[in-house]
Order: structure tokens, then sequence, then C-alpha cells
């Protein structure tokens, strides 16, 4: 009984969690749109363009934290067979995912008026494009098998293997980045970020930040519903035969 | 280590048994090849520039070729539930299979590789840091390979699968294997990537046989 | 004051960029939690099938 033992509490804590980080998501988000788009002035170089940052930036930073994320479920499913890790981490991957794209997609709309071309082969913007290839094999890997157990396991070995790899991706991309570096280019971000461009940033970080907890709570509870279905539909299998 | 020695000779075995596998790679490799001048045009100049990328490019598409077929001869014959109940590690059997794989694919798409610089017109001083970057990068994607293997073993449409999750992974390796060639053509030395590919074969070899076994023993739970 | 919305909207000449980032994100964001309760609400409603299922069977056999 030791496996529902667990998600039982964790149930409980979701179920006061979850009205808060809602709250808050709403809260951080609402606030950072309203600094984001009324309250902080436009870039003396980028015009109004500056403003994709405030959406860009935080989802990039989203996909690398999900990402992170789920190497820690994925460990902690692994090493010590904890029977929620594993639905944490499958419910997580296409959280991080969908961050992943839209950090491609809103810096393909920056690229656009800033470089005056949808897509530059910048350290950056490749290293995200890997890893949301790696979320999608993680994705398509947890989902290949008949039996929901082993396509999470596997997913978490992948996982780890993938989160070894992150740091050399970006290390070699960086490496190939300046092997190939073009004439000029218009460096986005970089050091020159304002206080009042912070706060915006910042709000909408936390606003994403709160929308994962969020998600991932209902994700989760719908996978620990999946597995008692399954375990219920197994008894009455046996029951019948 | 007898277990090691065994499990690396039945795949040679088995493998010249039907040459006719390392043969298709290697066919499969020049074939992909002989298509870029179709693609591109058949300037010399243009296949020049290109003609490392090529050569790397086709030559990961090569590797994964033979690798879902990895361990489904043990796991299908029970023998792969045999050695890991018995007391040979099972990381050891990993290593083999990878090495197994990598003589019967690696090795022979380095073999191939002086006739496809020839077919792409690469300058002479590339071909040194090619057969270089090949012999020590081409390990790395035997070991890579493996990992992809074995979480693939028993999972419906494995075979497009596996791409999806190994060629992310390649491309460090395509990087420097590159980078090897271009500096030698561009007049640098060639070291510091050759170094950069032995760092990641260095990183793979404990790692991969480790994640590997680990796939395993949870495919035969 | 409509001057200044349709400014405000214009984004100094990058509305065709600035805009659709927001709406895209807007749009993901959403249906990633559409997504996501509908198959919770979907769960919900399998078990309570399930295990009305389950009690009918029980009362069935224990009236037998």
């Amino acid at each position: 009984m030791h496996r529902f033992a667990n998600p039982a509490r964790f149930l409980r804590m979701a179920a006061a969690v979850l009205p808060w980080s809602a709250a808050l998501t709403v809260g951080c988000l609402g606030a950072g749109l309203w600094f984001a788009l009324f309250d902080s002035p436009a870039d003396y170089q980028q015009g109004e363009t500056v403003r994709i940052m405030y959406v860009h930036v935080p989802a990039a930073w989203m996909a690398l934290f999900v990402y992170t994320n789920l190497a820690i479920a994925s460990a902690v499913a692994l090493v010590w067979k904890h029977p929620l890790a594993d639905l944490a981490a499958r419910a997580m991957a296409p959280i991080g995912a969908a961050f992943t794209a839209l950090s491609l997609i809103t810096g393909s709309l920056w690229g656009q008026p800033m470089w005056g071309t949808w897509w530059v082969w910048d350290a950056r913007l490749t290293s995200v494009l890997i890893l949301f290839f790696l979320y999608l094999g993680h994705i398509a890997l947890a989902n290949a098998f008949d039996d929901p157990t082993r396509g999470n396991r596997a997913a978490a070995i992948l996982a780890l293997v993938g989160a070894v790899n992150v740091p050399i991706i970006k290390f070699s991309v960086d490496w190939w980045n300046t092997l190939h570096q073009p004439a000029s280019i218009v460096r986005i971000g970089g050091p020159t970020i304002d206080s009042s461009m912070l706060t915006p940033l910042l709000l909408m970080a936390f606003g994403f930040t709160f929308y994962f907890v969020s998600v991932l709570i209902l994700r989760i509870r719908a996978e620990i519903l999946a597995r008692k279905l399954r375990t219920l539909r197994f008894a009455q299998g046996e029951a019948t035969a | 280590m007898n277990a090691f020695v065994a499990v690396v000779a039945r795949d040679l075995r088995l493998a010249l048994r039907a040459p006719g596998d390392s043969a298709t790679v290697v066919l499969f490799f020049v074939l992909t090849v002989i298509l870029f001048p179709f693609g591109v045009g058949p300037e010399p100049q243009i296949l020049a520039r290109i003609a490392s990328g090529i050569a790397w490019v086709t030559a990961l598409l090569a590797c994964l070729l033979s690798l879902d077929r990895l361990f489904q001869l043990e796991s299908e014959d029970g023998s792969l539930e045999q050695i890991a109940l018995s007391p040979a590690p099972l990381e050891l059997l990993a290593l083999g299979k990878c090495l197994a794989h990598w003589l019967t694919t690696g090795l022979p798409l380095i073999a191939a590789s002086p006739l496809i610089a020839l077919f792409l017109h690469l300058p002479a001083e590339g071909y040194p840091a090619l057969l270089a970057a090949l012999a020590i990068g081409t390990p790395t994607l035997s070991l890579i390979g493996g990992i992809g293997a074995a979480l693939t073993l028993g999972a419906r449409r494995g075979g497009v699968l596996l791409p999806l999750l190994v060629l992310p992974l390649y491309i460090p390796v395509l990087i420097f294997g590159v980078a090897a060639v271009e500096a030698e053509l561009a007049g640098l030395s060639a070291r510091p990537h050759l170094l950069m590919l032995g760092g990641l074969a260095a990183l793979a070899l404990p790692l991969a046989p480790w994640a590997i076994a680990a796939a395993l023993r949870q495919s035969l739970e | 004051m409509s001057a200044r919305i349709a400014e405000f909207v214009a984004m100094g000449g990058y509305a065709a960029y600035v805009w659709p980032s927001y709406a895209l994100t807007a749009a993901v964001l959403i249906g990633l939690l559409w997504s996501s309760l509908r198959a919770l609400r979907a769960r919900e409603a399998d078990l309570a099938r399930e295990d009305g299922r389950g009690e009918s069977r029980r009362r069935d056999r224990s009236a037998s």
C-alpha cells in the first residue's frame, strides 16, 4: 500500500498549493504584462521590439529550468524509486517543450526586425533548438512503450544522459559559433539591461514559474488517476478471469 | 573479462558470417555522399568547401543504420537475462557490444572515407585530419548509439525513435570532427579539435556503458 | 486618446512582431492549461465510471 500512501499525501499538499500558485500566476503575469507593455521604455537601439524580450527571455529561462527539474525528478525516480518522481518527470516534459518552442518562435519574431532574417545560427538559438529536440525525444520515448512504467524508466535514463550532454552541447555550439562568426550582427540582450526592464522581466519569469507549478500539479494529478485506473482495470481483469 | 571477450568475439563471428551488414553500411555511406554532387552541382571548389561536413554527416547517418539491432539478438534469445544474472557486470557486456559495433561499422566507415574524400575533392592536406578525426570520433558515436539502442529495446517504432534520441547527442562530435579537418585546410593545427574529440570519447567511455546497462536492466524487469 | 491607443497598437512600427509574440505565448500557455485540465477531467470521469462498475459488481456478487 506504500504505493498509494505517497500520492495521497501529495494530493493533499497539491490541493493546498494549487490555489496559491494559480493566483500568483495570474498576479505576476498581469503585473508583468502591465510593465512590459505600458510602463517600460522602448530601447534606444531596438525600439519597441525590445518588448518581445519580456516573453522570449523568461521562456528561454523556463526551457532550461524545466529541463533541470526533469533531470532531478528522473534521478530521484531512478535512484530512490520514488513513486511520484517518474510521474512528475513525464508530466513536466510537455510543459518544458512548450516553453522551449515559445522561446524559439518569439526569438524568430524578434530576429526578423533586428537581424533582417527569421533564423540566425546564433549560439544561443542553436542550443535552444537542440534542447527542443531533446524534449521531443524524451516525450516520444516516454510514450513508446505499451507499459507506461517502462516508458517512464527509459525516459528517466534519457533525461540524465541529456543532462550530462546539455553543457557539452552548449560548449561545442559556442565553439562552433566562434569558428563561423558572421561579420556583423546586432547582439540581443547583453549587459545593457536597465532596471526598468528588469522589473517586467522578473515578473514574467515568476509568472511562468508559477504557471509551471500549477499546470504540473494538474498533470501529475491526471497521471496519478491514470495509474489508479490501470491498477483498477488490471485487478478487475484478474477478478473476472 | 572473459565475458567481454566472448561478447565481442561472438558479434565479430556473426558479422563475418554475414558480411553483407557491414558492406551495406559502407554502401549507404558512399551512395549518400554521391547524391551531393547531384544536389549542389559538380563544381570542385564547392564540393571541396563542404567535403568534411558531408563526410561527417553521412558517417553519422550510416552509424545509425545497424544500431536498432544492437541488442535485439540478446534480448530475443534470452542471453541478455543470463548475462544480467551472471557475475560479469552488465556494463562490460555493454562496452563489448559497442566495441563490436564500432569494429563492424566505424572501422569500415574510416576505411571508406578516403574514397569519399576523393569524390568530394577534399584537398590532400585534409586527408590525415579526416582519418584521425573519424578514428577518434566514431567510437563515441557507437557508445552514444548504444544508449539509444538499449533505451528503445522493445519500444513501438523503435527504429524511427532511435535517430530522434541519438542525433542531437551526436552534434558535439560532428562539430569537432568537422572543425579538425577545416582547421587543417585553413593552415591551422587540427590538434585542439582532435583533443576535444578525445575528451568526448573519454567522457562517453565510462558513462555510456553505465547508461546502457541501466537501460538494459530496466528492460528486463 | 484614440491617437495614443493607435500609437500603442502600432508599437513603433513593429506591431507585426510584438503582438504575435504575445498572442502566441498566450495561446500556447492557455492551450496547454486547457488540454491538461481536459485530460484530468477525462480521467476523473473514467475513474468514477470504473468505481461505479466495481461497486455494482460487488453488490451483485453479495446479493447472489
